[in-house]
């Protein structure tokens, strides 16, 4: 079997007494979109936190492309191919919108070259009218689109979306959606997400966590219709 | 043998002052967060508020451990609602503001009390050990220090003002949320902690003397005191203290003093990059 | 008009009003005038020092002094065992440095906050203060030259044209230098922060976090910030020996470190002219005060003149009031006043951004 893209073993992370993440196994094939549900506090998060470098794991690995990379730092990380969108937009505020995408192209572009790098993606993620705007000083929705306009200029291999959607107008949500799709024709993607809609939009495996265990995982049309699943998120104590 | 308790009563000495010289500070960083930079001159004011009280007649017992609490205590809680108020949770503008403070109050001493050393002479005199003497005073200084970590831990242990301090301490919100008024609680830790402070300043006056500028001398070894301590704020001093004090003493007697207290900022230094959160980050997390 | 055409307008200016100060002043000044005018040239050099580090870097340094006041006590020593000063000049600029990478390596790869880092580079210059304040004795000296403790080191020999001992610069040729130094200085910081490393210093301040997730080590960056502003200052230390022909421990001192980081607090942070601005008002302020040095007992008169408590009621009054200090709030408001002008014509004007200076 091929060698996967990331897998952990036994990932756990403990805060004083509290497990937020307990033996986490999990796999992700190489171009792979992976959907990661689970009521809050399950240790999604976390997990993801882990796997970018900003958490060190209490015990257990995390090895991408077959390299542990548990005690690597971020900015390794970063550097091997994995790029992340936090959940609360994490952005240059003070910049404006072309300084933010500039920097994020300029880590892998030439100065010359990053500058037509910008322009592209720009348009890509449609915020050329607000280019030369500070990002701080733009609507929810749109931060989040910066966010997303610098992880992809960074061209990661992997790229982890912790809600993108949530704060999203309708509209927005497909448009993301959309986004989603397009880039997964060329990387691979793990997903945190609550809105069911948007994932029935992106997703075919589904990752379940709950209480920092993985509770279930499998296509999405069955993790829809699993009680177990439906129980944890209507706030019953799964009986795991 | 007689050098062995000389040199005991001397690290004790150390560490007792060290002690001393670094509550008020502690008191005011471990439950408001805020670094103030003006606490050397706390020091100061209380060793001119007991000087200035004992020149007008009054029993230097009195001016020490009364007077020049109070004093202090007072500037301490005007300063807090006029300055400190407005930057809560910005702590690097604090301590801008507080480093402009010191500036301001040195500046203003120095107009009104000249540029001169004045001093007061210990009382008690000195007492024999073997081929050695010292003076009385070392011990009173041990004890003064002793009596206010005791205090402290009393005030915190037993008290409602204790469990509103701790609880402000944890979480300013939940605070608030119980009826306790934050505000109110830090106008009093402020202004606790720089009468503290202005004990300290007047105890050590008969030692050291007192100059406009004499803060200088205290306040870098205060801070690493408290730094070096972490956040709780009794074991935190405590701890900081005897580890600060005697690597100060060992150095003075093997050196000079100045290079005692070079070796005591070095020490310091060491320590917060080993334990960024200070020793109470790492080791008697539960304490006071 | 946009910001770049201000950018070039704003460059512009500050080349033709400083090529002219540097000509025309020793023609018109006193000599006086020009000594006076030399050690604020020298002082704006190393505010631009911390200007870089603080300002644009974003490292809380409350210690800048102690790579000026290295950079004063390495020219002089070096100076009288050397003799020629292009060695020197070259120690006291590396030397800093090279104290400055080893404590931002100590700071920045310990990971220590940065409320921390301003009590860690303050008690740093305490120590050296302390160390070279206690070396009066004569048993205390490097090579030939004595470290002279509290009363320093006097009758520091001054630098000399490369390689020529015999033809040392007069107190013109330091005008001529010091503000050719400054400007060369101001030009070289303007092109380091429009370059990459500058951009990503920027981007490391404003999200130290995101920086990383992007794959850039802040510490690395950090690190190079912090050496080039010990260097700068190391430079200006060097400077400020010569023009006084002597250096003493109170460049160490925390007055000595309050005053950079008022230069700086009162110009504005992330400006490169804020802290030149802030850097000679202060000066010109001390010194007019210091002059006004009354005889008389009349406490009050006594007070107004008193350096300490004026510069401390300017920073209090700066962190409450003005903040972001000068350059920046005199900027939005002109971007202020253009936009009601413009308001009509150009609804969105593109904000200000974060280096202008």
């Amino acid at each position: 079997m091929a060698v996967p893209l990331l897998e952990t073993r036994d990932l756990t992370m403990h805060f004083g007494g509290v497990r937020a993440v307990h033996n986490v196994n999990f796999t992700l094939a190489e171009g792979e979109l992976r959907c990661l549900i689970g009521p809050n506090g399950a240790g999604k998060s976390t997990f993801f936190k882990m796997l970018t470098g900003q958490l060190e794991p209490s015990h257990g690995r995390v090895l991408f492309r077959g390299r542990d990379i548990s005690h690597a730092h971020a900015h390794e990380i970063a550097r091997l191919g994995i790029g992340i969108k936090t959940q609360v937009p994490n952005v240059f505020d003070g910049l404006s919108v072309r300084e933010n995408i500039w920097l994020a192209a300029s880590r892998i572009h030439s100065v010359r070259h990053a500058n037509g790098v910008v322009d592209e993606m720009l348009a890509r993620i449609g915020l050329i009218p607000a280019a030369d705007r500070l990002v701080g000083q733009l609507a929810h929705g749109q931060r989040q689109w910066v966010e997303l306009g610098i992880v992809l200029s960074t061209d990661p291999v992997l790229i982890l979306l912790d809600e993108p959607a949530a704060g999203m107008t309708h509209e927005e949500v497909q448009k993301t959606a959309e986004l989603v799709r397009e880039i997964n024709r060329t990387k691979a993607l793990i997903v945190v997400e609550h809105d069911m809609q948007f994932i029935r939009m992106i997703a075919k495996q589904v990752t379940v966590f709950n209480q920092g265990r993985v509770l279930v995982e499998d296509a999405v049309e069955d993790i829809l219709r699993n009680p177990l699943v439906r129980d944890i998120y209507l706030g019953k104590q799964a009986a795991a | 043998m007689d050098l062995v308790v000389l040199v005991a009563i001397q690290v004790l000495y150390a560490i007792a002052s060290l002690a001393l010289i670094s509550v008020g500070l502690a008191i005011i960083f471990g439950m408001m967060r805020v670094i103030n930079l003006a606490h050397g001159e706390f020091l100061m004011l209380g060793g001119y508020a007991a000087i200035v009280a004992t020149s007008n007649g009054m029993s230097i017992w009195l001016a020490m451990l009364v007077v020049a609490p109070i004093v202090v205590g007072i500037i301490g809680v005007i300063v807090e609602r006029t300055i400190i108020r407005f930057l809560y949770g910005r702590m690097i503008d604090t301590m801008l503001a507080t480093w402009g403070l010191s500036l301001f109050l040195v500046g203003l001493t120095t107009a009104m009390f000249g540029n001169t050393t004045v001093g007061i002479s210990a009382p008690l005199g000195s007492f024999q050990i073997g081929a050695y003497r010292t003076s009385v005073y070392t011990l009173f200084v041990i004890a003064v220090a002793t009596g206010v970590l005791a205090g402290i831990y009393a005030v915190m242990r037993w008290t409602r003002l204790g469990l509103l301090a701790r609880g402000t301490m944890q979480n300013a919100n939940m605070a608030a949320a119980l009826g306790v008024n934050p505000p109110r609680v830090y106008a009093i830790t402020f202004g606790v902690g720089a009468a503290l402070s202005g004990l300290a300043g007047a105890v050590l006056a008969p030692v050291s003397g007192v100059f406009p500028t004499i803060g200088v001398a205290y306040v870098a070894k205060s801070f690493i005191t408290v730094i070096g301590g972490g956040a709780a704020i009794l074991s935190g001093t405590a701890s900081a203290s005897v580890l600060f004090g005697t690597i100060n003493q060992i150095a003075t007697f093997a050196t000079t003093p100045v290079f005692g207290e070079v070796a005591l900022l070095a020490a310091a230094i060491v320590l917060i990059r080993l334990l960024p959160q200070g020793i109470t980050g790492r080791f008697f997390r539960r304490g006071l | 008009m946009n910001d770049r055409a201000l950018n070039v307008i704003g460059l512009a200016l500050v080349g033709v009003v400083g090529a002219a100060f540097l000509i025309l002043t020793p023609r018109f000044a006193e000599l006086d005038a020009v000594l006076e005018l030399t050690v604020f040239m020298i002082m704006a050099i190393l505010a631009l020092s911390l200007a870089l580090v603080w300002g644009y870097g974003g490292i809380l340094c409350f210690g800048q002094s102690a790579f000026f006041g290295l950079g004063a006590y390495t020219y002089a020593i070096a100076m009288f065992n050397i003799g020629e000063s292009t060695g020197p000049l070259l120690l006291a600029i590396g030397l800093p440095a090279a104290f400055a990478a080893l404590l931002g390596y100590f700071m920045f790869y310990g990971r220590i906050s940065d409320v921390y880092l301003g009590v860690i580079t303050l008690t740093v210059t305490l120590i050296l203060f302390n160390s070279v304040n206690s070396t009066a004795g004569p048993e205390f000296h490097i090579g030939v030259a004595r470290l002279g403790g509290f009363n320093g080191i006097p009758g520091i020999p001054p630098l000399n044209i490369p390689g020529n001992k015999a033809a040392p610069v007069d107190l013109e040729g330091m005008f001529y230098l010091a503000t050719a130094s400054l400007l060369a200085t101001y030009f070289g910081l303007r092109w380091l922060l429009a370059s990459r490393f500058g951009r990503i210093i920027v981007g490391i301040r404003e999200n130290e976090r995101r920086a990383e997730l992007l794959g850039y080590d802040p510490r690395v960056y950090k690190l190079a910030t912090f050496t080039v502003g010990g260097a700068l200052a190391g430079f200006a230390g060097c400077l400020f020996a010569n023009w006084g022909a002597f250096v003493s421990p109170t460049i160490f001192g925390l007055a000595q470190s309050a005053q950079i980081i008022i230069w700086v607090i009162v110009g504005g942070r992330g400006t490169l002219i804020g802290p030149i601005v802030g850097c000679i008002g202060i000066q010109w302020l001390t010194t007019a005060l210091g002059a006004n040095q009354p005889s008389g007992s009349d406490w009050m008169t006594n007070l107004m003149a008193n350096a300490p408590f004026i510069l401390g009621i300017i920073l209090v009054a700066f962190v409450l009031l003005v903040p972001r200090g000068l350059v920046p709030t005199l900027g939005d408001i002109g971007h202020w006043l253009l936009r009601l002008r413009a308001r009509p014509a150009a609804p969105s004007l593109k904000p200000k951004q974060a280096e202008e200076g």
